[in-house]
């Protein structure tokens, strides 16, 4: 029930020793993710807080601890390099919140990432939550709840802020993803509608768009050519002015494109529901879900999920060990 | 971050794109005497952040040092796009046989910075692209491998048929890659790319935008911000590490996060007010933070009320409520302040917000709604700050 992260996914955090990697590692861990590892050059061999093995290099980690994802909390500057250096150690999943990192940078770890057959979410994202399972990123985990509504946006506190509203009116989620506000992302709206298409425990998804990009206009094409299930969207950014970054390095309205009057045209002609305002996405969604399968929102699935990750952990290389795990 | 057309030759000068003589002036006097050295006819050019100069008006020719005076002493100080030209580039004219565009651009779809070439310059190429989208060549790099031989004459040969100009032209264009790559820009482009009636291929316009990302790393092109083409107030709040940016409405907004900044924009556009600002104070948000924003947003005397919205996650909203109370108490607030705040440490934000004399919401519709209330109403009130109901 969750989509990229489940109960089986065993996590590296890259620069575990600096002050917000070591401050959410630590929520990670009171979350329940499983946290084998951490790497921080010169400082392989100690542990965090008496029990995370620390390790100088990602390629060290990967070998002793068999983690299928990382999480990156280092300085933008070394971001790009710690994204490459994930991708080569062999993990599939690499989530970077890392700010600030320069989009020439991203031209280079994109290609890179891809050829490795790893997933990159971020960067500049809060990452993402499959509610009752795992937390991998910054996104507080009692906001959420597990259910069925798949979450994925450009945002961070907005994510919240929506996520919030739907777990006070009882609409649980499957898996929330926040692929972050640059302009090239390892992973975008496409990837996950997809994903929770294919995920039998979504039953429909909220999405938030914002001003920049195509992003959400192609996201609309694929949802009208390929989804079976209702989706609801939101554009931040309506009120905003041509030609400024509106905080997100990819939230900017370039001449005349990127607009939000242009994105939610296309969600429209997707027959995508709209939310004019984040409190909308609960009433919206509520009239959508629940219509086929009965015993839907906000209810956690009830099968256990060890059987769904097995279905789920769909980057599987170190298939091995999950299962030894198992 | 946009460099002025002066600053950007020099960057693409460092790397040998031929480009006519010039220097930068802020004075007719000066602009006389930059012609009198350059002992020719000169191109006078507005340096401001804004398309379209010609057309206003803010680039003319002169034939003699004094009319380049008598013509700078008219653009100078001349409004273009709302912007005060401060200064002018006083540069050797060109006589001009052909015009060709070239530019690189971060395509976020492509995600590669992607070569766009045309023949038909010397105009907006957004224009070029919508009329006649047969005349441009578009070919993304990888910039794992850079711009290669081979690629820069296949743009070459589709601007000249001559060989001579097309190797001028791909040596110029490796240049220009090389200039972008170098200062870590998002945009870069030459336009218009000239062939003199002698044959040369010159670059007589040039345009780069840094990516504000790569600041850090190029602490040399900060040196190159022009703060005189910024609201005063946003170049305090990049001071303060807050992302600020002005508009036209009445109700000041306090929100922590991008995306969030956004939408209560928006909300409070739905409920009929407009924003007076974007402002996010960030993730890690520590009270000093919230000191300064309040005082980047009472100093617009356009602002009527003041609305902050958070959500804690990682900010906590006691460092914003203690924010609230030491800035108010350094500068009590001269308008009516409305504060939704939701998520950690809440309880003890509203705590110290209530001892203190305020109050505090908890719903962003009805905390977005109040404020636009209070900032229509009319009269701000002088005294205390707003006890609505939440």
């Amino acid at each position: 029930m969750s989509i990229f992260a489940n109960k089986g996914t065993t996590v590296i955090v890259q620069g575990i020793t600096g002050r917000d990697g070591s401050f959410h590692t630590k929520q990670m861990l009171e979350y329940g993710t499983r946290i084998v590892g951490g790497v921080t050059p010169g400082k392989g061999g100690q542990k965090f807080e008496n029990t995370v093995p620390i390790f100088n290099t990602m390629h060290d980690a990967v070998r002793e601890t068999g983690a299928t994802a990382s999480v990156i909390y280092v300085p933008p500057m070394f971001a790009a390099d710690a994204i490459m250096e994930a991708a080569d150690a062999g993990v599939k999943l690499i989530v970077a919140i890392t700010e600030g990192v320069p989009v020439l940078d991203m031209t280079r770890v994109y290609p890179f990432v891809h050829e490795k057959g790893a997933r990159l979410i971020g960067p500049n994202c809060p990452g993402l939550i499959s509610p009752g399972q795992s937390k991998i990123g910054i996104i507080p985990g009692r906001i959420c709840k597990p259910g069925r509504i798949g979450v994925v946006s450009r945002s961070g506190t907005l994510t919240y802020e929506v996520v919030y509203q739907l777990t006070l009116a009882g609409l649980g989620q499957s898996t929330c993803v926040g692929i972050g506000g640059d302009p090239i992302n390892g992973t975008n709206f496409i990837d996950c509608l997809k994903a929770f298409e294919e995920d039998p425990d979504t039953e429909a998804v909220a999405m938030m768009g914002e001003i920049g990009g195509t992003d959400e206009q192609n996201a609309a094409d694929f949802v009208k050519q390929y989804m079976s299930k209702p989706v609801v969207g939101f554009i931040a950014g309506q009120t905003a002015p041509p030609g400024r970054r509106m905080g997100h390095a990819g939230a900017i309205i370039s001449g005349s494109s990127g607009t939000a009057a242009e994105k939610i045209a296309a969600f429209e002609a997707a027959r995508i529901g709209v939310a004019r305002r984040p409190k909308d996405f609960v009433e919206l969604l509520k009239a959508k879900v629940g219509r086929g399968k009965t015993k839907s929102a906000g209810k956690p699935a009830a099968k256990p999920p060890a059987r769904t990750a097995a279905k789920t952990t769909k980057p599987a290389a170190k298939a091995k060990k999950t299962v030894k795990r198992r | 971050m946009n460099i002025h057309e002066y600053q950007a030759k020099e960057l693409l000068r460092a790397e040998g794109v031929p480009i006519p003589a010039g220097e930068v002036a802020t004075t007719p006097e000066q602009v006389e005497a930059i012609a009198r050295k350059l002992n020719g006819p000169v191109v006078v050019k507005a340096q401001v952040h804004a398309g379209g100069r010609g057309k206003a008006g803010g680039v003319k020719l002169a034939k003699s040092p004094e009319e380049a005076r008598s013509v700078a002493s008219k653009i100078l100080g001349m409004q273009i796009k709302g912007l005060t030209v401060e200064k002018v580039l006083v540069t050797a004219a060109a006589d001009i046989a052909a015009e060709a565009y070239v530019g690189i651009i971060v395509d976020r779809a492509a995600k590669k910075p992607v070569f766009m070439v045309s023949p038909a310059g010397g105009i907006d190429i957004e224009e070029v692209a919508a009329k006649t989208p047969e005349k441009i060549r578009k070919l993304p790099i990888d910039t794992r491998y850079g711009l290669t031989p081979y690629q820069a004459s296949e743009l070459g040969f589709f601007l000249y048929d001559d060989t001579k100009k097309v190797r001028a032209a791909a040596k110029i264009m490796q240049q220009l890659y090389t200039a972008f790559m170098k200062n870590g820009c998002s945009l870069a482009e030459i336009n218009p790319l000239v062939v003199t009636p002698a044959g040369d291929v010159v670059a007589l316009d040039a345009k780069m935008t840094v990516d504000d990302n790569e600041l850090d790393r190029h602490p040399e092109l900060e040196q190159l911000r022009d703060v005189t083409a910024e609201a005063p107030s946003e170049v305090q709040a990049r001071a303060a590490n807050l992302t600020f940016i002005k508009l036209d409405g009445n109700v000041g907004c306090c929100v922590n996060g991008a995306g969030l900044a956004m939408a209560t924009m928006d909300l409070v556009k739905f409920f009929g007010g407009e924003p007076a600002n974007f402002l996010d104070i960030g993730g890690s948000s520590n009270p000093e933070k919230v000191v300064n924003a309040l005082k980047i947003i009472t100093s617009d005397p356009n602002v009527r009320a003041i609305l902050f919205n958070i959500f804690g996650g990682i900010t906590r909203t006691d460092d914003v409520a203690n924010g609230i109370v030491t800035a108010t108490k350094q500068n009590p607030l001269k308008v009516p302040i409305v504060i939704r705040l939701t998520g950690t440490n809440e309880e003890i934000a509203v705590k110290i917000l209530t001892e203190n004399g305020f109050s505090a919401m908890t719903d962003m519709d009805e905390a977005v709604r109040r404020a636009v209330e209070l900032a229509t109403s009319g009269n701000p009130r002088p005294t205390t700050n707003d006890r609505g109901s939440a």
